[in-house]
């Protein structure tokens, strides 16, 4: 599947089609690339560390994250109407969208591959344990999950716990512990 | 409508193949076909509900043996052939045989950035109230519609609560059709995993899905 020739060849001449046909100019299709090499997952990473230390943003972010986000700076595209869901010691949510490859690009960037994956899609919602096993990831027993299947426009970003022993850290230290996976819920904060 | 892309719960895909963070496309041709369709999008002949549905009519075995982006780039090609931008025989011919028709919008580079950046709410206001609210039981109503859905199979003719109300939303299964938004109260539903799944299931999971009005009823 997935990378034969047949298909680079199939998008460039059908890019070819479009450009000549005055529908797509290829440098607007040049700044919709450059756009998204731009944006990834360091701005949800600011927007979790902000609710690490500062309780009123946690608040406003659990209450109106589209707001929230949209403090520091990001939104748009894909994340018209965010919701955050914050990880607890009983509590651990994770994110998935089963019928396509719904994804917070303002917070997140663009999907990884995995993401779209039907392994992933199909098993997020009937054996998460597994697919996180996979991640490397094994919760307590006694930790609940909850998992989100993005089927509306809603998008969503979780709040991963604050990694212990990190008390008094600067903001933008903190933001670096805060991956992407641990932003979808198949991973942590790296341990400090 | 029953398509391959209503995945939750199959299974035989095999362990998820887990990257490290990185840039999201693997291979150039991505970066074009994901800057086609949205480009394509912002002519304004489709929205992104039509795009959606033209992805899950993909045959399922083609579907399940398709790269993601070339999923994309197929149900582009089958949206712009049905709108009569592009004819069969030019994608089959690899090639432009006739001159375009008119767009009703072409996008211009100056305005990529800011229409990447533009918020573009899918919440509309409405009149009815809200049916139910946050803790009520629910049960979502068993449908196969042949059209676009966002109700997937496993969740359908089961039992949940209702856990958030969103506002009302534009439905997919009308706007997908260019049937008009006809928004609807949307509201987060969340299942026990033993109710989705079974006797046998964790009893520590529950999967929540966001659904719109009409996908519930009282239980």
């Amino acid at each position: 599947m997935a990378d034969d020739t047949g298909t680079p060849r199939r998008v460039e001449a059908l890019e070819a089609i479009l450009v000549e046909k005055g529908y797509v100019e290829r440098t607007a299709l040049d700044a919709i690339v450059e756009a998204y090499e731009d944006v990834g997952p360091k701005n949800g990473a600011k927007v979790v560390a902000r609710s690490w230390v500062d309780p009123a943003y946690r608040e406003r972010l659990l209450v109106d994250a589209t707001s929230a986000i949209a403090e520091l700076g990001f939104g748009g595209r894909q994340g018209e109407h965010m919701v955050a869901v914050e990880n607890t010691p009983e509590v651990h949510h994770l994110i998935v969208c089963t019928l396509c490859s719904c994804y917070p690009w303002p917070v997140l960037g663009l999907p990884p591959a995995w993401y779209k994956s039907p392994a992933y899609r199909s098993r997020a919602v009937i054996d998460p344990r597994g697919v996180l096993a996979d991640f490397g990831i094994t919760l307590a027993e006694s930790t609940r999950i909850e998992v989100h299947d993005s089927t509306a426009e809603i998008r969503y970003l979780v709040v991963p716990m604050r990694p212990p022993g990190t008390d008094g850290w600067p903001e933008d230290k903190l933001a670096e512990l805060v991956t992407r996976d641990s932003m979808i819920g198949t991973g942590l904060p790296v341990a400090s | 409508m029953n398509g391959a892309a209503d995945l939750g719960g199959m299974m035989g895909f095999g362990p998820v193949v887990v990257e490290p963070e990185g840039p999201p496309f693997r291979a150039d041709w991505e970066r074009r076909a994901h800057a086609m369709v949205i480009a394509m999008g912002a002519a304004g002949h489709w929205n992104i509900d039509a795009s959606r549905y033209a992805r899950e009519s993909l045959p399922p075995g083609e579907y399940l043996t398709s790269a993601y982006y070339e999923i994309w780039i197929k149900a582009l090609e089958r949206l712009l052939v049905a709108h009569g931008l592009v004819s069969a025989h030019e994608l089959a011919s690899q090639q432009s045989l006739r001159p375009g028709a008119e767009l009703r919008r072409v996008l211009h580079p100056d305005d990529v950035r800011a229409m990447l950046a533009a918020r573009r709410p899918y919440e509309r206001p409405v009149e009815a109230a809200a049916r139910y609210a946050v803790g009520d039981r629910v049960r979502t109503r068993n449908m196969h519609p042949t059209g676009h859905t966002r109700l997937p199979r496993y969740a359908r003719a089961k039992t949940g609560v209702i856990e958030r109300l969103h506002g009302a939303h534009v439905l997919p299964d009308s706007n997908a059709h260019g049937a008009g938004e006809h928004p609807e109260w949307l509201y987060s539903v969340r299942f026990a995993a033993t109710e989705l799944w079974g006797d046998d299931a964790d009893p520590s999971l529950s999967v929540s899905i966001d659904a719109w009005e009409s996908y519930l009823q009282a239980p």
